[in-house]
């Protein structure tokens, strides 16, 4: 066995480093490069294979290694890098793009004519996994069902949309917004005035977002 | 003669499929009462189950004697056979057409098949037809997620629609009618099942619903515009299987699957119905009836029902002692017991006790086994009863009949009793008897509307001598029948002549007694009066006060028959209960307790049947069950009653009378052998026999609980505006 050999195969085992049955491994190593173990027909043997023990190849691998080869390698893409267009953007004055199924921050729409949409059917706070959603409702004055009170925990919520599903309305929904942390807790157990304010805030962006998606609903 | 009004009806037009569809209606109104002789059953084959049933059986009483059910909307078990929703079609073998099960007699051999092409084709059709004038307003109906529409959609329905008239201009829209201030209506959402009509002809015989109008424009309304004021008009919301008619006062309150379903009883009358509290964070929306066939059957009056929002109001939510100033100040427990112990410690004994109309069993034994602690004697019962020692005999003040055998009953003498609004359930089963087994009621008392016709024999007393004496012409009814009744109210026995009364209706009944059947009944009204004769409370709030005690103990005690001007000036009233009313305004400390709603409570009702009340809710603030303030009472006086807990309390009662806690079982009273024979040498006095609740606006409040219920009030003032409506009317017309 050779010394370049026992260099070579020094990774690998001690008994190939050190075997005596130097003739079998001789004549093994003219062909392809086998398997470590013996793989059954139709199963694929994934790791690493024998390496090559051609002259040949020890030579190329011996040159790459003094040579330090993959170092310059690595130094070339670095390099290529410096060229290329950067991948952050400049956030908070520069944002990615959104898809208009984007799930953010929550928002209570109206109709058009001003009133609010949600009738207090309560299928999305029984739909809820995560029980972020309060309702209560009553009457109001003129007949019509309404809430009396529409609260969502956002630190109970997953944003799992489920609730903008439910809604046979449209009335809660997840808009495109996500800048809405707070410092307090409290902050972020939104009642439906919020709700409500978030979707004037917001209306026409999650109108848009609605338009761009209703063929896929 | 039958009374039924369908039947009656059909049997009018004679045809043969009348004549079948008619005898049908009566077998299954009938057919649980006359096991007599029994024909020869016959044998069908329900999706090939083979299974026999009695000649007149529907198909779909036979396909649910295999647990099959069939699909329903106008049919109801309790109610005529209509037939037309036509959702329970269904293919019979060598029919040329689908039949609706719930009208066709079964012949023998026939196979009918529930879950065929056919059927199931049927019922799509159906289905389809019903949803395309019904809107879609699931999301804000409030019978949502307990809708048999939407259930019945849901299994039975095709996956698609047809409808293409997206624009609504076909799409039937009927005006809401204004029926009340307890049921709301949707009209637009109604599918014509009318069962709700035929709930008003038969059970609660008012006959104010009706259709109007063919096809596409039939409506179910009264014609005129006209409140459904009835005590049973809440039954109409469980029986309609669509959102047409809601329980206004819980309108969009909550949804059926965020509710808490507690199973309890009901307090506010001595039926004892069965109840099913919901209620969500703490708090009682609303009350529905549970089946029980011995009591209730499914029905619920209309004060059980919707006088559940005056557990909210006027109640007592702090303990509160009078200051020296007059005024009651709320204070701590602590410093409520120390008062009340003082105050019991100067008594000596001279303690008594007065328990209302909502205390219960458990609450009155630990108030007895006090006072009798503290030495004192006297514990009654704010209502009367005969003088003398009636209530040592059990059938003495029971309805003996049982509530479900007065169906059997074929003569019934009511006595100073109005059933209809004293026991609305009572009455539903005399009306049921009235329409399916003949019976023949007399009335002595005032005129009222009992629902059904009855001779009103006039309200003289000495008519209950004649009647009692063979020698009126109802006796002759009464002792012709196989099961009659005699029906005392429980407010007429309170009269000074109400010993003789009792001796002269019971002597009679002696002679009228069956075999197993008992005809003396009494009527009671309060929920508690049963429960505390079984425990040993005297009758007649007259006792506590005669004896003049320093220490009394109002225990629930809200009917205002004690009053400060009858107390020694130096008397100690302690009120234990759970509304600030008649008791709480006379009480020098008060005791908050815990409404029905909100304990774990024993009430025996008027048949002398022990059931329980669970808590659905916590008592608000710092009030606690009752037993347990008496026990914390006992405690700080110095003379602690030996149970900690509700089942150490319970084991007491069963020595007191083991039949207290076999709950939902009926106790039989046996025979009243020992009737009070020497009040029957006291004679009958002539004032004339009255009844308290005489009208519908009599029965709303009647107790601390209906008297803070806002829907209450409503009622009684939409009661007060039909009359006058009425009344504007007739003189209109006399002009």
């Amino acid at each position: 066995m050779s010394l370049t050999m026992r260099i070579f195969t020094a990774s690998r085992n001690g008994q190939r480093m050190f075997g005596t049955n130097g003739a079998r491994l001789l004549a093994a190593k003219r062909t392809e490069p086998k398997d470590i173990v013996e793989v059954a027909k139709g199963y694929v043997y994934v790791n690493n294979k024998e390496l090559s023990m051609e002259f040949e190849d020890i030579t190329d691998r011996a040159a790459t290694t003094m040579f330090f080869g993959e170092l310059f390698r690595g130094f070339g893409v670095t390099l290529a890098h410096i060229f290329k267009e950067p991948a952050t953007i400049n956030y908070p004055f520069e944002k990615g793009p959104l898809s208009p199924r984007f799930r953010g921050e929550h928002a209570l729409r109206r109709y058009p004519s001003g009133e609010e949409r949600c009738i207090a059917c309560k299928l999305c706070e029984a739909i809820c996994p995560a029980q972020a959603i309060t309702i209560e409702a009553e009457e109001r004055a003129d007949g019509s069902r309404r809430t009396t009170r529409y609260d969502i925990d956002m630190t109970k919520c997953i944003y799992c949309g489920f609730c903008q599903e439910a809604c046979p309305v449209d009335a809660i929904v997840e808009g495109p917004n996500f800048e809405f942390s707070t410092e307090t807790h409290e902050e972020l157990l939104y009642n439906k005035e919020k709700l409500l304010c978030n979707g004037d805030k917001w209306e026409s962006e999650i109108a848009s977002n609605l338009q761009a998606d209703h063929l896929y609903r | 003669m039958i009374r039924a009004p369908l039947v009656k009806a059909l049997s009018a037009l004679g045809s043969p499929t009348h004549q079948i569809a008619s005898r049908a209606v009566r077998t299954s109104a009938i057919v649980a009462q006359t096991p007599a002789k029994a024909p020869e059953k016959i044998e069908v084959f329900v999706d090939d189950i083979p299974v026999q049933v009695l000649p007149g059986t529907t198909v779909l009483q036979a396909a649910a004697l295999v647990g099959v059910e069939i699909p329903r909307f106008c049919y109801h078990e309790r109610l005529a056979v209509a037939g037309n929703c036509r959702m329970c079609l269904v293919e019979v073998e060598k029919s040329p057409k689908p039949v609706a099960a719930c009208a066709m007699p079964v012949m023998k051999g026939w196979r009918i098949k529930t879950n065929s092409d056919l059927t199931r084709k049927a019922r799509e059709g159906v289905m389809e037809f019903l949803l395309m004038n019904h809107p879609l307003d699931c999301p804000i109906c409030d019978q949502g997620g307990e809708c048999d529409l939407q259930d019945q959609a849901m299994a039975f329905g095709s996956d698609r629609s047809r409808f293409t008239d997206i624009h609504y201009t076909g799409k039937r829209a009927v005006e809401d009618k204004d029926i009340g201030p307890l049921v709301k209506t949707i009209m637009t959402r109604c599918i014509h099942c009318t069962r709700c009509v035929r709930f008003a002809s038969e059970i609660a015989g008012v006959d104010d619903l009706g259709t109007t109008g063919r096809g596409n424009d039939m409506q179910i309304g009264t014609y005129v515009e006209k409140l459904f004021l009835t005590e049973l008009s809440g039954n109409v919301i469980d029986l309609c299987p669509v959102g047409a008619l809601t329980n206004k006062p819980y309108s969009f309150v909550a949804r059926p699957w965020e509710i808490r379903k507690v199973s309890s009883i009901d307090v506010l009358d001595a039926v004892g119905s069965n109840i099913v509290v919901s209620t969500r964070t703490n708090e009682v929306l609303r009350i529905l009836p549970r089946e029980n066939e011995d009591v209730n059957e499914e029905w619920l009056a209309d004060k059980s029902r919707f006088a559940c929002d005056g557990l909210k109001r006027q109640r007592l939510i702090a303990p509160m002692v009078r200051m020296p100033n007059g005024e009651l100040q709320a204070v701590e427990w602590e410093g409520a017991l120390i008062a009340v112990a003082k105050a019991l410690k100067k008594a000596n004994g001279q303690v008594a006790g007065v328990a209302g109309q909502l205390a219960d069993v458990e609450a009155m034994v630990a108030l007895k086994d006090l006072i009798n602690r503290l030495e004192g004697e006297t514990v009654v019962t704010e209502q009367g009863f005969i003088k003398g020692s009636g209530t040592d005999v059990r059938a003495n003040y029971l309805l003996n009949s049982t509530i479900a055998g007065l169906e059997e009953a074929d003569a019934v003498l009511l006595v100073g009793t109005n059933p209809r609004y004293e026991a609305p359930l009572v009455n539903t089963r005399l009306r049921k008897a009235y329409v399916h087994n003949e019976l023949q009621i007399a009335s002595i008392g005032p005129k009222v509307d009992l629902s059904y016709e009855h001779d009103n024999l006039g309200s003289d007393p000495a008519l209950i001598k004649d009647v009692c004496s063979g020698s009126h012409a109802f006796s002759k009814v009464l002792e012709g029948a196989k099961k009659p009744a005699i029906i005392i109210g429980a407010d007429l026995l309170e009269r000074e002549d109400g010993a003789a009364i009792h001796a002269t209706i019971v002597e009679y009944c002696q002679k009228l007694k069956k075999p197993e059947w008992n005809p003396f009944n009494v009527l009671q009204n309060n929920a508690a009066q049963v429960g505390a004769y079984d425990v040993g409370y005297q009758a007649g709030a007259d006792r506590a006060i005669k004896a003049q005690p320093k220490v009394l103990f109002l225990l629930n005690a809200d009917a205002g028959k004690v009053t400060r001007e009858q107390l020694p000036k130096d008397c100690f009233v302690v009120y234990i209960g759970s509304h600030g009313d008649n008791g709480a305004s006379i009480a020098d400390a008060v005791l908050p307790g815990a409404a029905y709603t909100e304990k774990q409570a024993i009430y025996v009702n008027t048949e002398g049947r022990p059931q329980q009340t669970l808590p659905g809710v916590s008592p608000p603030g710092m009030a606690r069950e009752d037993w347990k303030i008496l026990r914390a009472i006992s405690e700080v006086v110095g003379t602690p009653l030996p149970y900690d807990t509700l089942d150490e309390l319970r084991s007491r009662l069963e020595d007191i009378s083991p039949h207290l806690t076999r709950l939902g079982e009926l106790e039989p009273a046996g025979f009243n052998e020992t009737g009070a024979q020497a009040a029957i040498s006291k004679s009958i006095s002539g004032v004339a026999i009255d009844v308290k609740q005489k009208e519908l606006k009599d029965y709303f409040m009647t107790d601390a609980i209906s008297r803070a219920s806002p829907t209450m009030a409503k009622c009684i003032s939409a009661v007060n505006k039909q009359q006058r409506q009425d009344e504007q009317s007739k003189q209109s017309v006399a002009i």
